[in-house]
């Protein structure tokens, strides 16, 4: 069980293009640019939140439609020079409960990550370079819920579209991280206030593996949108995801010492 | 069981008695478990049985205030053996007020504390009672009285311990299986001074990709000496608690997809003294070729220089592990290892598995198996004491 749920996956993005090794057109070249602008606007829209937290529900289903639930308590700190802070606490299953799990996510290195067992009263520092194996079960991989970090991609626009009337831009992204699942994602994002509405991720071999649509957006100080529901439909095994958040809060005064092993210890 | 269903309801209540409106701050979780283990080798000694019936049930409850600030947290753990009276035992895990405040963290009663970082075996943890009778890995442990104060600051973090009362490590008794060929008399347990309280520290602090810990300990030992002697004719072992002083190192580098790790403590207990180490890797590879499996394989080197006349049987073994987790929505898990002498040969098979059903419900198998060509190695003692058992638990 490891995680990285640091930004509610959809924060999204902000990444300084790479300098380009060989020479590109100025139409790729500009699209590029472009990419990463939207990425880093839609960062940088989402910066200055503070400290916050949720609840996290999450429901599995098969493709005989039978569920099973997770809850988890998560809380984040927005780290201004490097990748956020969060602490994850298990409420189900029963078998999980007071497992809790602390990240310190970057913005170009390996996240770190510490997973506390109840049982044995052991915390454990965890191999987090390979992201890509499924959290708990789901359709989401680690990758997924890790804080979206602008750095994290590499970014070209492909074009503007309307999703579900919403006005969009589309970019692909491209993870720069070496044990990423994916080879690349593509990413509508609204215009108007620079959400992420849907992700269509591409496995290894380059064939669509899953769809994210994300919704039920709600403003928080004003200004920081984060969606109530993300759905994650796998195309090759028939699964799916649904999280849903509730219970944000914004600002409850987390400091840097409630994001440390001892405080992972006492985690609830 | 009256007694511990009485806990069950009573508790509970006592606790939520005086609930703030303000939201729920009763945390409770454990679990009820029917665990039948089944000997397949005819035992060692005369009359024992092949197959041991056995309950178990651990219940926490947790009540906090000032938004967590302060907690109270009281955790009894029984279990009720079929075969092997002194299997069947009741403890409280844990009975502990905890403040937190900006400057320190404070617990005072009883609690469960883990140093330590290996898999195959766990050097540096001292500072809790192992309950043996629970499980021969010796990984669960009986609740210790103590008062324990942690200070968190920007040159890592200390805790500081006193540790007023030493437990008796838990043997199985007569009837139990996996025990000495002469079994182990608790109640002729001998404490060098068992008044003294024990006092222990541990500095720990993370360094980017390094997780280190520099521990000490002195007090009564948690691991006794066994001297033999005869009581009405009949022979037994004595359990000597010797006062000793313990320095212990624990270091974790994680890079990449590698855990590369390192136990190693000074134990004294006058006149001599001894160094044991353990050091090793843990390799975890995610979503196996596209097929969504988990795989992490783990290699431990098992080091005491006391070598063969070390009462443990890891003095210059190896462990092999694997880890399988097919990340399905029930969460089943496999863990395989053996830990094999250098020179003898002597080995150790484990393999444990678990699977949920549903929110509440899990079944799990546990079979280990000892094996040694060499009457004087300590596995000898275990040869025909492998078995599997299978667990069914509620879990709330």
């Amino acid at each position: 069980m490891r995680t990285r749920w640091s930004l509610l996956l959809l924060s999204l993005l902000l990444t300084p293009p790479p300098p380009d090794a060989g020479a590109q057109t100025p139409d790729v070249s500009a699209a590029k640019d472009r990419g990463a602008a939207i990425a880093r606007e839609a960062d940088a829209r989402d910066s200055g939140w503070g400290n916050a937290e949720a609840r996290l529900r999450m429901v599995l289903k098969n493709r005989h439609g039978q569920e099973s639930l997770r809850t988890l308590d998560v809380r984040f700190l927005e780290m201004a020079q490097d990748g956020d802070k969060s602490l994850g606490y298990f409420h189900e299953p029963a078998d999980v409960k007071g497992t809790a799990l602390l990240t310190y996510s970057h913005k170009t290195e390996s996240d770190d990550q510490w997973l506390y067992l109840p049982a044995l009263k052991r915390v454990k520092r965890i191999a987090s370079a390979d992201k890509s194996g499924a959290f708990m079960g789901s359709e989401f991989a680690y990758e997924d819920l890790s804080s979206q970090e602008v750095e994290k991609y590499t970014y070209t626009h492909v074009k503007d579209e309307a999703l579900d009337g919403e006005d969009c831009f589309v970019i692909e992204r491209v993870p720069t991280a070496k044990y990423s699942g994916y080879t690349r994602q593509v990413v509508w994002i609204d215009k108007s206030a620079y959400r992420t509405r849907k992700v269509d991720y591409y496995d290894r071999k380059g064939s669509l593996l899953k769809t994210l649509t994300a919704g039920g957006y709600t403003v928080h100080l004003e200004r920081y949108w984060r969606a109530g529901w993300m759905l994650m439909l796998n195309y090759q095994n028939g699964k799916s995801t649904r999280l849903e958040w509730s219970g944000f809060r914004f600002r409850t005064g987390f400091k840097d010492t409630d994001f440390t092993q001892e405080a992972l210890k006492r985690a609830s | 069981m009256r007694v511990w269903l009485g806990l069950v309801y009573v508790l509970p209540a006592a606790l939520a008695a005086a609930q703030p409106a303000d939201g729920p701050f009763l945390h409770s979780r454990g679990y009820v478990a029917a665990e039948p283990r089944l000997f397949p080798e005819a035992p060692g000694v005369a009359g024992q049985d092949r197959l041991h019936g056995s309950l178990a049930a651990e219940l926490e409850l947790r009540r906090e205030w000032g938004g967590g600030k302060r907690s109270l947290v009281v955790a009894p753990f029984v279990r009720l053996d079929g075969t092997d009276a002194a299997r069947s035992h009741f403890d409280v895990r844990e009975a502990a007020f905890r403040l937190v405040t900006d400057d320190f963290e404070l617990l005072a009663g009883v609690s469960k504390v883990f140093w330590g970082v290996t898999e195959s075996q766990h050097l540096v943890d001292i500072v809790n009672q192992t309950d043996l009778v629970e499980n021969p890995d010796g990984e669960d442990k009986l609740g210790q009285p103590m008062v324990k104060l942690t200070l968190a600051r920007a040159w890592g973090t200390l805790d500081l311990f006193v540790l007023p009362l030493s437990r008796k490590r838990t043997y199985p008794g007569d009837d139990g299986r996996l025990r000495t060929s002469v079994a182990v008399d608790s109640d002729a347990a001998v404490f060098e001074n068992r008044r003294r309280p024990s006092v222990a520290a541990r500095w720990s602090r993370t360094l980017g990709l390094v997780d280190i810990g520099l521990s000490h300990f002195y007090g009564t030992s948690r691991e006794p000496r066994l001297a033999a002697d005869t009581r009405e004719g009949r022979a037994r072992l004595v359990p000597y608690y010797d006062l000793v002083h313990q320095t212990g190192l624990d270091a974790q580098l994680t890079v990449g997809r590698w855990l590369w790790k390192l136990e190693a403590i000074r134990r004294t207990a006058q006149p001599s003294s001894y160094f044991a180490a353990t050091g090793g890797f843990e390799y975890s590879l995610a979503n196996v070729g596209g097929l969504g499996f988990d795989l992490g394989v783990l290699a431990e080197y098992l080091y005491d220089d006391r070598g063969r006349g070390a009462p443990t049987p890891w003095q210059d073994d190896i462990f092999a592990g694997m880890r399988v987790a097919p990340n399905d929505a029930q969460g089943t898990e496999l863990l395989a290892g053996v830990i094999v002498d250098r020179r003898t040969r002597a080995a150790a098979w484990s393999l444990e598995a678990s699977r949920r059903i549903g929110g509440h419900w899990k079944v799990g198998l546990e079979a280990r198996a000892f094996r040694s060509a060499r009457a004087d190695d300590p596995l000898a003692q275990l040869r025909r004491d492998g078995y599997v058992q299978t667990e069914v638990s509620f879990r709330f």
